[in-house]
């Protein structure tokens, strides 16, 4: 896995985890691997896993079953997606609107590049 | 459990330590860095009882390790920066050399030489070095012993095996290990590792886990105030700061770190005394 320079490892290895729930890798109610298995398949040290499952725990994305491992969440995935809108609403479109304001670009524009789009 | 207590070592006139004092826990991979000459070496062949120091103590497990009492060393295992392997086969020099650890476990063995791509039945003289290491840390990572030193491990490793490396210590690891890795080649364990021991000057100069440190700091290539340390990169700058509040938590860059703490270890080390 190639990191980027910018967010911690261990949100990146839970986004990763995330996008594997997404795509149905990991089902609902599937165990997921163990902490030290996935630090392994990633070359990463363990306690960073422990941080992004913690994370995932908090967030109710993963549940642990004492002395079994962790599971998937009923509904995780309708979770992920929200999170995700949250995210890009929050942070991209954030970005993407002051970048707009300094190309001068108008709103209008874009949402007639967006409808072009949709129509072909 | 390590504890190096206001440690002085001299080769011959050349001072090397003095007051040096450090603990090394279970559960944590330690990366020991320092600059040429600082130590490093020096420093692990001390924590294995191969060279004695000239004042204070090293206990290993409550041993003192200038003892070499038997039990502590069939606790603890060095790989060292280079070494020669015997003319025998590796077969061979498990079934030698096994029974002095009592906790060497012949599946993770196995599991090891599959992770490296190995086979049992090389002859260890033959080998080339980087071969000879993957070999030895094979042997090193099945011993199982509660302390394992690994001295400039992935020195000579060609590319895939340096992921192999990581891949087999992450999976070796446990919460009873203690694993201390010195290296120069910080990219290679950069996220393997989870507290950083830096030498220098004939002292430990810093001495935090990546958890506290990414707590506290932040490495950034954005322009700031204030920064702790900058400096000059290709295409632009990089800089070490305090971190101001919860949502700017960045990747540790170990780099970045080092030269950062070269420059003015006090500086840094106030950002985690208060």
């Amino acid at each position: 896995m190639d990191f980027k320079e910018s967010r911690p490892i261990y949100l990146q290895i839970a986004d990763k985890i995330c996008g594997e729930i997404l795509t149905g890798k990991f089902a609902e109610n599937e165990r997921i691997p163990s902490v030290r298995e996935y630090a392994s398949g990633l070359e990463v040290n363990a306690n960073t896993v422990v941080r992004s499952y913690d994370f995932l725990q908090n967030k109710d994305i993963i549940f642990n079953k004492r002395g079994i491992g962790y599971f998937v969440a009923e509904g995780a995935a309708e979770k992920i997606l929200q999170m995700r809108r949250e995210m890009f609403m929050n942070e991209q479109l954030k970005d993407f609107f002051n970048e707009i304001d300094i190309l001068k670009i108008s709103i209008n524009e874009i949402v007639e590049l967006y409808n072009q789009r949709n129509k072909s | 459990m390590i504890v190096i207590n206001d440690l002085k070592f001299n080769y011959a006139k050349h001072e090397v330590f003095d007051n040096l004092s450090l603990t090394f826990n279970e559960g944590k991979i330690y990366g020991l860095l320092g600059l040429n000459g600082a130590g490093k070496s020096t420093l692990l062949y001390l924590m294995s009882g191969l060279l004695f120091a000239d004042k204070g103590k090293i206990e290993f497990n409550g041993y003192d390790v200038t003892k070499r009492n038997p039990k502590a060393l069939a606790d603890m295992f060095l790989v060292p920066e280079e070494f020669e392997l015997p003319r025998l086969t590796f077969e061979k020099y498990v079934e030698l050399n096994a029974p002095f650890y009592p906790n060497f476990r012949y599946e993770t063995f196995e599991k090891c030489l599959q992770g490296f791509n190995m086979s049992a039945d090389i002859r260890l003289d033959k080998l080339s070095m980087g071969q000879k290491k993957k070999a030895f840390m094979c042997f090193a990572l099945a011993a199982n012993t509660s302390l394992l030193i690994m001295d400039e491990p992935t020195n000579g490793l060609d590319i895939p095996s340096k992921s192999q490396f990581r891949q087999v210590v992450s999976s070796c690891m446990n919460d009873e290990r203690t694993i201390i890795i010195s290296t120069h080649q910080v990219a290679d364990v950069q996220n393997l590792i989870d507290h950083i021991t830096i030498i220098n000057d004939k002292k430990a100069v810093f001495d935090y886990s990546v958890i506290d440190i990414t707590e506290k700091l932040c490495f950034t290539t954005e322009k700031i105030e204030n920064p702790l340390f900058t400096q000059e990169v290709f295409g632009g700058q990089l800089s070490v700061c305090k971190r101001q509040n919860e949502n700017d938590e960045t990747p540790l860059n170990i780099e970045l770190l080092f030269n950062a703490v070269l420059a003015d270890s006090k500086k840094i080390n106030e950002v985690f005394n208060n």
